[in-house]
């Protein structure tokens, strides 16, 4: 099968729109005879089901959690861009579109990144007319702040607590359309299989997690929208049920898995601090905006921060990249932590951290400003800190209760110390313009697919592509296929594939529960998650890769050996799902490892030790990896098939944040 | 490392929602660092190892915003400390030797699921009743052009960082709703994009709430006390003013 992206022709800016007007539409009576299953309600999920429940069509939404409003987008802290030039400040939809484009390393698709930018400023509006609170200054207007790899100030934002609102916003919307009989909803549900009739999804099968019965669903189309895969790490930022089974059962279904190894490693998190920990919390790059990063000039200072003084502190990111400073984007910043901690300049009690420090920012900038509206001259340093203080609570207070909270450190008075870690991941299934997959009538939008964030996603798009996805693209595309499909009479669950889809999910529930080995399913996933941090992390070679591969398929081979699932098949047993989850997990892992291992080059968050600048900077191969990895799935390996980018607007440089 | 502290569990057993319910007793070793939850992956490590069935509870984010976990841990929603979901509360708020209870929230509206695991499902159908504004995606006008002041934005706010956990119900004794259904309907009244439809949306949430059998609000107080987001008491009197101007105009 050839790849074939679809992407219209003409001027990257004209496209989209010149495609939104072409497209066959269906027609209001038509649509309500179309049924579309929407697998997951984060941002993606819970938009696009709504919006096309509004549009006529008759939708069955799924997620695992038991209400969609706490789908895993919640968690979201920081913010979503928009180039909505409300600062005046020089922003655009080409400038946007140009700073993903070069913050992913070249290695996204210049048409889709262009719609998405088109499609921001949208969203916010949007977003205000379902209620959305924003943050907003004293005159009404909304407020915005940076974020990483821009240097305008496009990021709109509701405290550290963006993803929350932009969620219960779409899940209003959603809940509007249950109520009028439009949307189905499936919670405390986990889609396992996906059901092709003729080539084309057709349905899935879902589990109730409460009973642990088996389910059946029709639909013309499938929509996943069920997030990363973050959590094949263990220890990530991500949700603790956040997981791949769905998308990796369409991958095993005839779906190709895009550039599966790019991952985003996150710079400011709360570091590891003992075995037993089950997940990683972060801290929202929007701190980057105020906070300074440093460490002590000297290796294995013991020092308290606040006795180190100015002269001995090295605010490496501001030196080694004075143009972006603190505000380079998440993939240079980890690994200049993880540069500056392995050459033994770590803090804290693992040596594993540095510091992000508001001291600065707190009195000079906000101290300042703050005093002198108060018409207070020549404030004292404990002034300045007091007014400060106030300005840093009201814009990121729930963060800093939340370090406190974790680390019982007061961050108002001591520097935050922070490390990388695994959060987001720019891979996903490959899908090509209209957002279909290679299955005919199966769908992939948000974190679940590859699309638009190239080998690193920059801060703040990630809810800004959930929402371009669900509320404006798919409503769209999704027409090129259903005008074809209005002749489709709803399909009986009876049919063979549907029995045969059952059967194989349920075969395989069995064999798992049958092992009734001695160890727990959180031990394993904990372990391929050392594997895959270790090999397949921040820093790659082949050789780790090529061990990491090898481990992997001992680890998967022992699991299907020696795991204990406890409880039985038909209850409640977060056991068992988790024990799926982690199954899938022991597959991804593998192929992120092969993928790792064929990109010769380092770009973005895929960082190669054997290919760097000597400044130690990420080289890339543009001449041999300008493209997009899509693997097919062949039983036990994987076929690639690659699709090439093109870039036509923009010009290629070697990046640079200097 | 922190040294370990011997903890006693009394924790809520309950095979699904038909079947009665008992208290069983546990043994753990905790590090002061742990979080409540990650106490209870040790708990539950220790119950796989030797054959037993591990606690069934829920949780996702444990970060404090999804709203998913839910424990009343010695008789109180979220445990001990103020403004934190149980997640969030970690080991250090305990001493060494002491003796944990830990139950699932009661409540008619929200029937156990299994052990610590409930049914919420009626919060989503308040929200479905009239919990939003009603607009559909394509037809906003420019986001700055509906200019909202800062204060009222910054209060719309507060009330929307409700996380729908159901803390509130689990704490007040007639099982009453009326700080959840407050905080949405105080967000979306205040809001000029709200103002429409506040009649018929306080009307209609406040039929559903009742309609799943939550209680009625005796002003006691405890919904607020116990709320890890700390929703104010005023949302239910912005929720009865509004109720009550929309019954004076025959909604
Ligand atoms: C802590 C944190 C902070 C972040 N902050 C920001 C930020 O400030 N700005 C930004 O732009 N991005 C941010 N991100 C990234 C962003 O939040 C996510 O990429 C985005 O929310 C993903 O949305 P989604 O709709 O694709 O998937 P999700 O929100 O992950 O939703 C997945 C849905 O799929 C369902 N599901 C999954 N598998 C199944 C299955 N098998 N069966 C049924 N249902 C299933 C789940 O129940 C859920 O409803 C942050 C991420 C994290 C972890
Ligand atoms: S009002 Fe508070 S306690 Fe009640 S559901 Fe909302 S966050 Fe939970
Ligand atoms: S697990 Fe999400 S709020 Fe506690």
């Amino acid at each position: 099968m050839t790849l074939e992206s679809k992407i219209p022709t003409g001027n990257v800016a004209d496209k989209w729109t010149q495609y939104k007007s072409s497209i066959p539409l269906v027609n209001p009576a038509n649509k309500r005879q179309l049924e579309i299953i929407v697998v997951g309600t984060g941002l993606a999920g819970a938009s696009a089901a709504a919006t096309l429940a509004e549009m006529g069509y008759k939708v069955k939404a799924f997620c695992f959690q038991d209400s969609p409003r706490r789908a895993h987008s919640i968690a979201a802290q920081g913010g979503i861009n928009a180039a909505k030039n409300y600062q005046n400040d020089g922003d655009s939809v080409h400038r946007l579109f140009y700073d993903t484009i070069k913050g992913g390393d070249y290695r996204a698709r210049e048409a889709n990144v262009h719609r998405l930018a088109e499609c921001s400023t949208s969203i916010i509006d949007q977003c205000v007319a379902q209620g959305v609170p924003f943050a907003r200054e004293y005159g009404g207007m909304l407020s915005n702040r940076s974020f990483g790899g821009t240097q305008v100030q496009r990021t709109f934002y509701a405290a550290g607590q963006t993803g929350q609102q932009l969620l219960l916003g779409a899940y209003s919307g959603l809940e509007r359309q249950v109520g009028l009989g439009n949307v189905k909803m499936y919670a405390r549900h986990e889609m396992v299989e996906v059901v092709k009739i003729d080539g084309k999804a057709r349905g899935i099968i879902a589990r109730d997690l409460v009973s642990g019965k088996l389910e059946r669903h029709f639909g013309h189309a499938v929509l996943l929208c069920t997030g990363g895969y973050g959590n094949v790490f263990y220890l990530s930022t991500n949700a603790m049920g956040s997981n791949v089974t769905a998308a990796w059962k369409a991958h095993k279904a005839g779906a190709y898995f895009g550039n599966p190894c790019f991952t985003q490693i996150h710079p400011t998190c709360i570091p590891v601090s003992g075995h037993y920990q089950s997940k990683l919390t972060l801290m929202s790059e929007s701190l980057r905006n105020d906070g300074r990063i440093w460490v002590p000039t000297k290796q294995n200072d013991e020092r308290h921060p606040n006795d180190i003084p100015e002269d001995e502190r090295d605010y490496y990111l501001e030196r080694r990249y004075p143009a972006f400073g603190n505000l380079v984007p998440r993939d240079i910043a980890s690994r200049a932590a993880k540069e500056r901690c392995d050459a033994g300049y770590g803090v804290g009690q693992s040596k594993m951290a540095v510091y992000l420090d508001f001291k600065y920012n707190m009195m000079q900038r906000y101290g300042r400003t703050e005093a002198s509206k108060l018409n207070i001259a020549n404030p004292d340093d404990e002034t300045l800190t007091r007014l400060g203080k106030e300005v840093v609570k009201e814009k990121y207070g729930n963060l800093f209760d939340m370090y406190k909270q974790i680390t019982d450190e007061n961050p108002y008075e001591t520097p935050m110390r922070i490390y990388p870690a695994v959060h987001y991941t720019m891979g996903g299934l490959w899908v090509d313009y209209d957002l279909m997959t290679t299955v005919p009538g199966m769908y992939a939008l948000g974190e679940a697919n590859f699309s638009d964030h190239g080998a690193n996603r920059l801060g703040a798009s990630a809810l800004m592509q959930g929402l371009a996805d669900g509320y404006f693209v798919i409503p769209i595309t999704i027409g090129n296929y259903l005008n074809k499909e209005i002749h489709t009479k709803p399909m009986s669950t009876d049919h063979e594939a549907f029995v045969a889809a059952e059967n194989a999910a349920n075969e395989r529930i069995k064999h798992l529960m049958g092992i009734q080995g001695t160890r727990s399913v959180e031990s394993y996933h904990r372990e391929l998650g050392l594997i895959m941090w270790n090999k397949c992390g921040m820093a790659r070679s082949e050789k780790g890769l090529k061990e990491a591969i090898a481990e992997i398929q001992a680890l998967r081979a022992d699991f299907y050996k020696n795991v204990r699932i406890p409880g039985s098949i038909n209850e409640f047993n977060p056991e068992l799902d988790k024990a799926g989850r982690v199954a899938d997990f022991l597959e991804l892992g593998e192929l992120m490892c092969v993928d790792a291992l064929d990109r010769n080059e380092s770009c973005g968050g895929h960082f190669r030790e054997e290919f760097q600048t000597e400044e130690g900077e990420a080289l890339r191969d543009d001449e041999n990896y300008m493209y997009v990895s899509a693997w097919e799935s062949k039983g036990d390996s994987w076929e690639l098939h690659k699709e090439e980018l093109k870039y036509e607007n923009i010009k290629i440089q070697q990046r640079s944040y200097k | 490392m922190s040294k370990l502290m011997k903890l006693h569990l009394k924790v809520w057993r309950q095979k699904n929602t038909e079947s009665a319910g008992n208290f069983e007793d546990y043994k753990v070793d905790a590090s002061p660092d742990m979080s409540f939850l990650e106490m209870f992956d040790v708990l539950n490590e220790q119950l796989i190892e030797t054959g037993k069935e591990p606690v069934a509870f829920d949780h996702d984010c444990r970060e404090g915003i999804c709203g998913m976990c839910s424990m009343v841990i010695d008789g109180r929603p979220h445990g001990p400390k103020q403004g934190v979901t149980t997640c969030q509360l970690h080991m250090r708020s305990f001493n060494d030797g002491d003796t944990i209870t830990v139950e699932p929230w009661r409540a008619n509206g929200f029937p156990v699921i299994k052990d610590l695991t409930v049914n919420r499902s009626a919060f989503d159908r308040i929200i479905a009743s009239g919990g939003f504004i009603s607009t559909n995606a394509g037809n906003a006008v420019d986001a700055n052009s509906i200019l909202v002041p800062k204060e009222i934005a910054d209060e719309a706010f507060e009330a929307a960082t409700c996380i729908g956990c159901g803390a509130c119900v689990s704490a007040c004794k007639n099982a009453s709703a009326m700080l959840f259904v407050g905080a949405k309907v105080t967000q979306l009244s205040m809001l000029p994009q709200g103002k429409p439809e506040r009649q018929s949306r306080v009307v209609a949430m406040v039929n559903q709430m009742d309609a799943e059998g939550f209680g009625a609000c005796t002003n006691t107080g405890a919904c607020a006390a116990e709320c890890p987001k700390q929703i104010p008491l005023s949302v239910i009197a912005t929720l009865n003013r509004e109720y009550i101007s929309a019954k004076m105009n025959g909604k």
